[in-house]
């Protein structure tokens, strides 16, 4: 990240609730729309932060927090995301980033629908102590 | 609080918002399939124009509530589906498989009027030839 200049954070959302989950789309999409992203990648950047912030509230046990930062790429903007909890983590990062495949019942496209939506994606996880998902859209 | 369900002759119309929970969906589903029951209602609407997105979480409920009133003998119709939510979800993974869709409801409405009318064009044969 040092790379790309001053990134700055610009919004930290804690999400525990459902109803945080709303909140959390609608800064990341204002914030998109304020860095001039088109309609698409706001869109595509709302879908992303609503599928990270529902497994914060469902899949880690107390919440956690989506982080938003702004990037400067040469011309380009970027904003990347971080979804980050202290929850249960995950066994098989590799099995939870396949199609389908859901612990809870759910259509199990959160996380592979994430990576697909946004340019850059990572995950990292630690069973027993949470779980940090960082994705990034370049305008 | 419940999510309203408006009649339109026998036409279920109901909007859903982006703050629904899991809770309210599930009433909203329990409603929808009761008026299909006991009223003559034979299709429904579901008007999505005012969410925000339509994630995983979204598609899983528009995607049960219409399978459920389908297997209740109703039509379903989902009204309000713009372009880049239709892209957006099949980028997701996932299509809102065999469901009727409209960019607007009053589309919708002309949509699932068509269908209705088709399907019972359809049984009206089936009954004709049934007695011959
Ligand atoms: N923050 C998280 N903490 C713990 N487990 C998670 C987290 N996010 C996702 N998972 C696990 O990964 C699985 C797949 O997630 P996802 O693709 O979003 O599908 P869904 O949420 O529909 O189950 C979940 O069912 C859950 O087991
Ligand atoms: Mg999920």
């Amino acid at each position: 990240m040092n790379t790309l200049g001053d990134p700055t954070a610009v919004a930290e959302v804690p999400v525990s609730g459902e109803c945080d989950i709303s909140r959390a789309r609608v800064v990341a999409a204002g914030l998109a729309a304020e860095a001039g992203f088109s309609r698409a990648a706001i869109y595509r950047l709302a879908t992303a932060v609503s599928e990270l912030s529902t497994n914060l509230v469902f899949h880690a046990s107390a919440g956690g927090t989506i982080r938003l930062t702004l990037l400067k790429r040469g011309p380009s903007w970027g904003i990347e995301v971080t979804a980050e909890d202290k929850g249960p983590g995950i066994a098989d990062v590799e099995l939870a980033m396949r199609d389908g495949y859901s612990t809870n019942g759910g259509l199990g496209s959160g996380l592979p629908g994430c990576r697909r939506l946004m340019d850059e994606f990572q995950i990292a996880s630690e069973v027993g102590r949470g779980t940090t998902v960082v994705a990034r859209i370049w305008s | 609080m419940r999510i309203p369900i408006l009649r339109l002759g026998d036409i279920l119309l109901t909007s859903i918002q982006s703050d629904i929970t899991d809770e309210q969906a599930l009433i909203l589903q329990a409603d929808i399939l009761k008026q299909l029951d006991q009223t003559q209602a034979v299709g429904v609407v579901l008007d999505i124009s005012a969410l925000d997105v339509v994630d995983s979480y979204m598609a899983r409920i528009l995607t049960e509530t219409a399978r459920m009133a389908r297997l209740m003998g109703g039509e379903v119709v989902i009204a309000g589906m713009s372009p880049l939510v239709a892209v957006t979800l099949t980028e997701m993974g996932r299509e809102l498989v065999d469901v009727l869709t409209a960019l607007n409801l009053e589309l919708g409405v002309e949509k699932l009027r068509e269908r209705l009318a088709s399907l019972a064009g359809e049984s009206g044969e089936d009954v004709a030839d049934g007695s011959r």
